[in-house]
């Protein structure tokens, strides 16, 4: 399993390179591109990034974090998962970049391969901006009645959280 | 997002001055905004990395091998379109952009898709629509990359290690939605 994770990140680099080449594609120009991509997409988050770590950051010192995740601890505690996530939870459906912010924020403050930070990760990494989502699809084409397409997508939101807290206390303990 | 930003500030204000936390705040407000770029820069490098990487797969057609592997499972779930071709290849090449990470073709491909199927019942989300959409609400992406140059950023050496929690995450997440979906477009009276 170990050696699969550890050839995955290189594996793909080399497959796809390959893989592009034979297909005819100029390789190198893609990835060139795509790096100024990348650059792109960072410009636009960094300021974003900067307003949230800024509040958070202050919601931190100021106490206001420890008291929210106190009060809200017996309700995840049911479920499993790190009440210092519920910030993350609250605003993931609602904004990506918030939910980037606050999200690394935690995995900064606890560290990367805490249970926090890895929980913090996987809930990133396996839910989506679903407010956002659903508003940008809907308003293409032209939905007034949603009917029950938010409970829906917020149903799987929480599966999500949940299970991103539980497949990280199975699979680092 | 004004509301929220100006709401967390004052309620980290009154916060620090009840729990006498007053000194503290500032340091940590400009220590944030200064996390802020440090966290951007060392992100740089693995983001500029995936993106090109993305952009080969995007260019070498993979999406679109991905969306014929794909269209028998998806037949499945949109049985009012399966035999719409236009529809369903919309939305195989929709699913496959997001499995792929390639947000910027994934998004105009399934706005297109819901317009197509908007066709048949104006103004209102039929049982396929909301199918889309949810499929689209929950993340697919087999490579986070974004949270690995995160995890980067913050010193970890091996960014990549949540990636079967993430995939298992994710199926389970998708497949509480598809669920969730089914079971309501049975009860759902409007």
């Amino acid at each position: 399993m170990q050696l699969i994770l550890d050839l995955l990140v290189p594996g793909i680099i080399a497959g796809v390179s390959l893989y592009g080449t034979v297909q005819g594609v100029d390789v190198y120009d893609a990835l060139l591109q795509g790096a100024a991509k990348g650059l792109e997409i960072l410009w636009r988050i960094l300021p974003a990034l900067v307003t949230l770590l800024t509040v958070v950051a202050m919601l931190r010192a100021s106490g206001a974090l420890e008291l929210a995740a106190k009060a809200l601890a017996p309700v995840c505690d049911l479920f499993g998962i790190p009440a210092e996530t519920v910030g993350l939870m609250l605003v993931r459906p609602i904004s990506g970049s918030a939910a980037l912010g606050v999200g690394s924020e935690l995995i900064t403050a606890y560290g990367p391969d805490s249970t926090i930070g890895r929980t913090a990760a996987v809930m990133l990494g396996s839910t989506e901006t679903t407010f956002y989502t659903i508003a940008v699809y809907f308003g293409a084409a032209g939905i007034k009645k949603t009917r029950y397409a938010i409970p829906a997508a917020l149903c799987a939101d929480l599966t999500g959280f949940f299970f991103a807290a539980l497949t990280v206390r199975l699979l680092f303990g | 997002m004004t509301v929220i930003w100006t709401g967390m500030t004052a309620l980290s204000l009154l916060c620090a001055l009840a729990l006498g936390r007053a000194g503290g705040l500032a340091s940590a407000a400009l220590d944030g905004a200064g996390q802020a770029i440090q966290l951007g820069i060392s992100m740089a490098g693995v983001l500029c990395l995936w993106m090109g990487v993305m952009e080969v797969m995007d260019r070498a057609g993979l999406a679109r091998k991905l969306a014929k592997l794909l269209r028998p499972i998806l037949g499945r779930l949109f049985p009012d379109f399966a035999r719409d071709r236009g529809v369903m290849d919309t939305i195989a090449a929709n699913v496959s952009a997001n499995l792929l990470g390639l947000g910027n073709a994934a998004t105009p491909l399934g706005m297109e898709a819901a317009r197509r199927m908007a066709g048949r019942t104006p103004g209102i989300a039929s049982d396929s629509l909301c199918m889309l959409v949810v499929c689209n609400t929950a993340s697919i992406q087999l490579i986070p990359t974004t949270v690995a140059a995160v995890r980067m950023a913050a010193g970890c050496e091996t960014p990549f290690d949540i990636l079967p929690a993430v995939w298992l995450t994710s199926a389970l997440s998708v497949l509480a939605g598809i669920t969730a979906s089914k079971l309501l477009a049975k009860v759902w009276r409007d």
